[in-house]
């Protein structure tokens, strides 16, 4: 890799051992891809993957503070992940006391670590830190050095930012030099498609089952999906930046895709066409048929696969405000017709704390909290990630939340039946 | 025994026993569960990976494509080096995908006398012929003898 002469400098310690640790890091990271230099990162933010102080990730921690000890922090401010915990989820006090004495008890810690390395402010914890109201959101073109998979998927794909999946840790330290190695994402090169992905359903598929099935397929190669603007159409909406939100998670967690292209409707797919796709691409057709197969290959297991749901978690990413607003709406009508008032099932939506603050805004928040459900801005995957919640019957609509976990996947109109009573 | 050349991404020399997986290594599902709660085998925890849920990977010789899955996958590998509790070297098939570069680079860089030799590039056919059991020695150039 050829270094420009402040970034030798750095490696060669002439501004202290932690930063050529740091530069070390990331050449040694770059040379693994055959990268031949460093970019200048050129985002606002940064966003970061790791949000939670597990008292097993101490090492996270350890690295850190020797980077705040050496008086190194990052040059951008940033986003991180959801928090892990929140007293408004139900726990019992047994999973209560595993969460506070046992497993996040680095929590206080790890955020004044976060405080003093960069963070944005208090309410910067969503995985989905491109929502408006969160205000880490970046620019077609720009280059990032962020982490948390669903995010960079939805940079890449939906923005046109360019990022490359990088592992936590990695994130930050390419924000504290200014540079990443350049290769992969952000080339060119890189975003090309290896895939077609040709979607011939009857119906619109469904974001998570769609994305699951693509991400298991093209591991981390970049598809070129056609036939799904039918579904979609040709604008980037609210509601269809959702649905892509959702849809890049799953491809992201179930399988390691970075970026997608739609066509004529994510930004590079409408500029170049199918020019972005390689000549020796392969071809993956996706019809009713084979989602039924792919949701029907999750394992379940709970220990009786007939246990009663105890909990229901919607927002693995983040939701939406629209969609917030699009749950409360069809929670009261299938409420009704089924003759009920509230759920029947403890139904958590998880948001982040802007997007809360914004939904307790509308005339929504108190309809939904009329239904029984409740709003929460943490991970669910964090509340999930230990050996109580595995013995837990929990549901989902994401399909990365039932990767990580013993959750069991629904479609969101089957989730919809299940916690308002009616029949599946 | 069967010789493959593939390329040193973090050196060292090892024996160990094969544990193979042909689909992607979800390095978070695998992982996280043992890490924290001291799971001293570092017992398999993916339920979506039928070749390897369940099956200990510590001090194993780990023969993969590539690790796919959430951007913590990086870190996790890194804690798992930090707390010597990861596999004894970590062999793909394919070229190494970034998280995995970054978490044995970062165990690299950053951890005292960290020991996990990753090797990649092996190609397809490493993996075709690798068994679980079978006695792996990876050599310092990049030379993976399985036997």
């Amino acid at each position: 890799m050829v270094l420009t002469k402040e970034q030798s400098s750095i490696l060669n310690g002439e501004q202290g051992e932690a930063l050529a640790k740091v530069m070390k890091t990331l050449v040694m990271y770059g040379e693994a891809f055959e990268a031949e230099k460093l970019v200048p990162i050129t985002s606002k933010y940064n966003h970061l993957v790791t949000s939670f102080g597990l008292k097993v990730m101490s090492p996270v921690y350890d690295l850190m503070q020797q980077l705040l000890d050496a008086g190194v922090c990052s040059g951008q401010k940033f986003s991180v992940d959801p928090r892990p915990l929140d007293k408004n989820v139900p726990a019992n006090p047994l999973q209560r006391l595993v969460f506070n004495k046992f497993m996040y008890t680095k929590q206080g810690f790890y955020e004044e670590q976060l405080k003093k390395l960069g963070l944005m402010n208090e309410n910067a914890f969503s995985c989905t830190c491109y929502m408006d109201e969160m205000g880490n959101k970046p620019k077609k073109g720009e280059v990032l050095s962020w982490a948390e998979s669903s995010a960079v998927v939805y940079a890449n794909s939906v923005l046109g930012a360019r990022c490359n999946r990088n592992s936590g840790i990695i994130d930050i330290m390419g924000s504290i030099v200014g540079y990443v190695p350049y290769f992969g994402l952000l080339t060119d090169e890189g975003r090309r498609a290896d895939w077609v992905i040709k979607i011939k359903t009857t119906k619109k598929p469904e974001a998570q089952l769609l994305g699951s099935a693509i991400g298991m397929k093209v591991m981390e190669d970049v598809p070129y999906i056609i036939g799904l603007d039918k579904w979609l159409g040709n604008e980037l909406t609210p509601s269809t930046c959702a649905y892509l939100k959702d849809f890049g998670a799953a491809t992201a967690s179930n399988g390691a895709v970075g970026l997608y292209h739609i066509a004529s409707l994510t930004p590079e797919a409408v500029e170049l066409g199918e020019s972005l796709i390689n000549k020796d691409a392969k071809e993956y057709i996706i019809d009713d048929y084979e989602l039924e197969r792919v949701k029907n290959s999750y394992p379940v297991i709970w220990k009786n696969p007939n246990a009663k749901p105890k909990l229901c978690f919607v927002g693995c990413p983040h939701l939406s405000l629209e969609q917030l607003k699009e749950w409360t709406i069809r929670i009261e009508s299938e409420l009704e017709k089924n003759q009920r008032k509230r759920v029947v099932i403890p139904t958590v939506f998880t948001a982040a704390p802007s997007v809360l603050e914004a939904f307790e805004k509308t005339r929504y928040a108190k309809r939904l909290k009329d239904t029984g459900a409740i709003t929460s801005y943490i991970c669910p995957l964090m509340y999930m990630n230990n050996p109580l919640c595995k013995k837990m019957p929990v549901i989902t609509s994401s399909n990365k939340l039932r990767t990580y976990t013993s959750a069991r996947y629904y479609t969101d109109e089957e989730i919809l039946k299940a916690i308002t009573g009616g029949k599946n | 025994m069967r010789k493959f050349q593939g390329r040193v991404i973090t050196p060292g020399e090892v024996s160990a026993e094969a544990v193979v997986t042909r689909e992607g290594f979800n390095t978070l599902a695998s992982l996280q569960m043992a890490l924290q709660f001291g799971d001293k085998e570092v017992k398999c925890g993916d339920q979506n990976n039928k070749e390897l849920h369940g099956k200990p990977l510590i001090n194993k010789a780990l023969c993969l494509p590539q690790t796919i899955g959430s951007t913590t996958g990086g870190l996790v590998l890194y804690c798992a080096c930090a707390m010597e509790k990861n596999p004894a070297c970590m062999l793909f098939a394919n070229h190494i995908d970034s998280l995995a570069a970054a978490g044995a680079v970062l165990a690299d860089v950053w951890v005292d006398n960290a020991s996990m030799p990753v090797v990649d590039s092996l190609g397809d056919e490493f993996l075709n012929y690798v068994k679980d059991g079978m006695k792996i020695t990876v050599k310092a150039n990049g030379v993976v003898e399985v036997e």
